[in-house]
């Protein structure tokens, strides 16, 4: 099955690592936030968004079936 | 409050409501005049709730009527029911009173109108569900709350109960009716909203699957499974069938509820006369239409959405050609950035800067990089919330920029249409700040 990304947004707050490790995808605005890529996750990249959902602190980055 | 009703002959009987062509409205609210219904007049007017006796024996019937939900989503409402009954484990279900939205009164007036309609509808689809953990949520009016435990307990006298009915407290915020904060609020938290998945309906109240559901819905339920389906398309239109309640401001300040069929023209609810300049669909989460535009349309996803807006709640405002949109947008922009839940990033952020840049607006030769600023937080808040809050508050806003873009132009002169900014949108006295008020 395909995933999307989606940020629980009242979990984040901005730390701002998942734009580190998956630039690819994910930028931040100007307050911090991360901006996620619509879309179903390519799976080239597979490996980098299990750490980014993993590594994000407050675990706000999930990794969802895509609709 | 008042209210009235747009079907010229308010005086047709209730019990035509049979299915011999007659439309019956109005439908939720008494023939005569706005008296409280006590539970013997219901009685004689509607009979005792017609329980099937079998859970999930109303669901296609309601999918028959096309009955969706009157909180503003207009979801279908038999999606909700199936998907909770199907979800097993001790569902629980809630009636949803909290009516945040300034611009509206009507499931107020209705609970108050009406109360044994809506608890009616609250125990038939408990019954449809299977679920007999029941509440009803309320803001904490003393007197609607006193009447609801009033008409619950000649209930409980009469004996015409699934079951028991519990009553929930909403704060007074914006927000409060959101599923997930009801939820949450309901369980014992803060009435803020949650990311979803899961959904209520999946993992409502204490993790169990939730049926939340408007009021207003609930009383339109109660009378599907009296007169069914083809009673219900008797009103409205095909693909929105039925009738709902509106909140009306007239350019002359006047705020009535009313009762009207869907589907039906938007000049014949409100004045729309040389003295109307805009028109303002769905709440504080709907959009502007032009007054010229408004006036060809009619109350119905149909037309509204192609144009930006939706029915909502039905909360309706004509605009007076003598006012300001653009401080009127400024005023609600400030309120729905304090009714940010304050948990989301972009929204706790992009609303209070939005709102800052509407102010500039509507002050005299405003910054000009103000519109654009606007237009790219609007873009960076929308669509990145854990509710809607967000995407409400910029469709509000965005619809006042292109509406009212003579306004801003004239404020570039240093003019204005009101030079006063006298306050014309209802907006609550007292905006509550501290993390308690939301519990």
């Amino acid at each position: 099955m395909r995933k999307q990304l989606r940020v629980d947004p009242t979990a984040c707050s901005g730390h701002g690592l998942c734009a580190e490790l998956l630039p690819e995808l994910i930028t931040l605005d100007e307050w911090g936030y991360p901006i996620v890529a619509d879309g179903p996750v390519p799976r080239s990249l597979d490996r980098h968004v299990r750490r980014a959902v993993t590594d994000c602190p407050v675990l706000a980055l999930k990794l969802l079936p895509a609709p | 409050m008042t209210y009235g009703t747009t079907v010229p002959h308010q005086a047709r009987q209730a019990q035509t409501a049979g299915g011999d062509g007659d439309a019956g409205l109005p439908r939720l609210l008494p023939v005569h005049g706005a008296v409280p219904v006590d539970l013997r007049t219901h009685r004689q007017r509607f009979g005792d709730p017609p329980y099937s006796g079998q859970a999930g024996r109303l669901i296609p019937v309601l999918k028959a009527a096309g009955l969706t939900g009157r909180g503003g989503a207009a979801f279908p409402v038999h999606r909700k029911l199936a998907a909770v009954a199907r979800a097993g484990t001790k569902p629980v279900v809630i009636g949803n009173g909290a009516e945040g939205e300034p611009a509206s009164d009507k499931d107020k007036s209705l609970l108050w109108i009406s109360p044994h309609l809506v608890l009616d509808g609250l125990q038939l689809a408990a019954e449809a569900v299977g679920s007999t953990a029941v509440g009803l949520y309320l803001h904490r009016n003393p007197r609607l709350q006193e009447r609801l435990r009033a008409a619950m307990a000649e209930r409980a006298a009469a004996g015409v109960d699934f079951a028991g009915v519990e009553i929930f407290d909403a704060p007074p915020r914006f927000l409060a009716g959101e599923e997930s904060a009801l939820a949450s609020r309901v369980s014992g938290g803060l009435a803020r909203p949650r990311f979803k998945p899961p959904m209520v309906f999946e993992r409502g109240v204490v993790g169990r699957p939730t049926l939340v559901h408007n009021v207003e819905t609930l009383a339109h339920l109660a009378l599907i499974a009296r007169f069914g389906p083809r009673w219900f398309r008797l009103a409205g239109t095909a693909d929105e069938p039925g009738s709902m309640l509106c909140t009306l401001h007239q350019a002359d300040g006047r705020r009535d509820v009313v009762e009207t069929e869907l589907g039906t023209p938007l000049r014949s609810l409100l004045t729309l006369d040389g003295h109307v300049q805009a028109v303002l669909s769905g709440g504080y989460h709907g959009a502007w239409l032009p007054a010229a535009d408004a006036a060809r349309m009619t109350l119905s996803n149909g037309h509204l959405e192609p144009a930006g807006a939706f029915v909502g709640a039905g909360a309706l405002v004509a605009l007076p050609a003598d006012r300001c949109g653009i401080a009127e947008a400024a005023r609600v922009a400030r309120y729905l950035a304090l009714e940010s839940a304050g948990q989301c990033g972009p929204c706790f952020n992009g609303l209070p800067r939005i709102a800052a840049a509407m102010y500039e607006i509507a002050s005299p030769r405003p910054d000009p990089r103000a519109v654009t600023d606007m237009i790219h937080w609007a873009g960076l808040v929308e669509g990145r919330g854990a509710c809607h809050h967000p995407d409400g508050s910029v469709r509000f806003i965005r619809s006042a920029l292109h509406v009212f873009r003579d306004e801003i132009t004239l404020h570039g002169q240093g003019r204005c249409v009101d030079p006063d900014r006298r306050p014309f949108l209802p907006l609550p006295r007292d905006v509550a700040l501290s993390a308690a008020d939301w519990s």
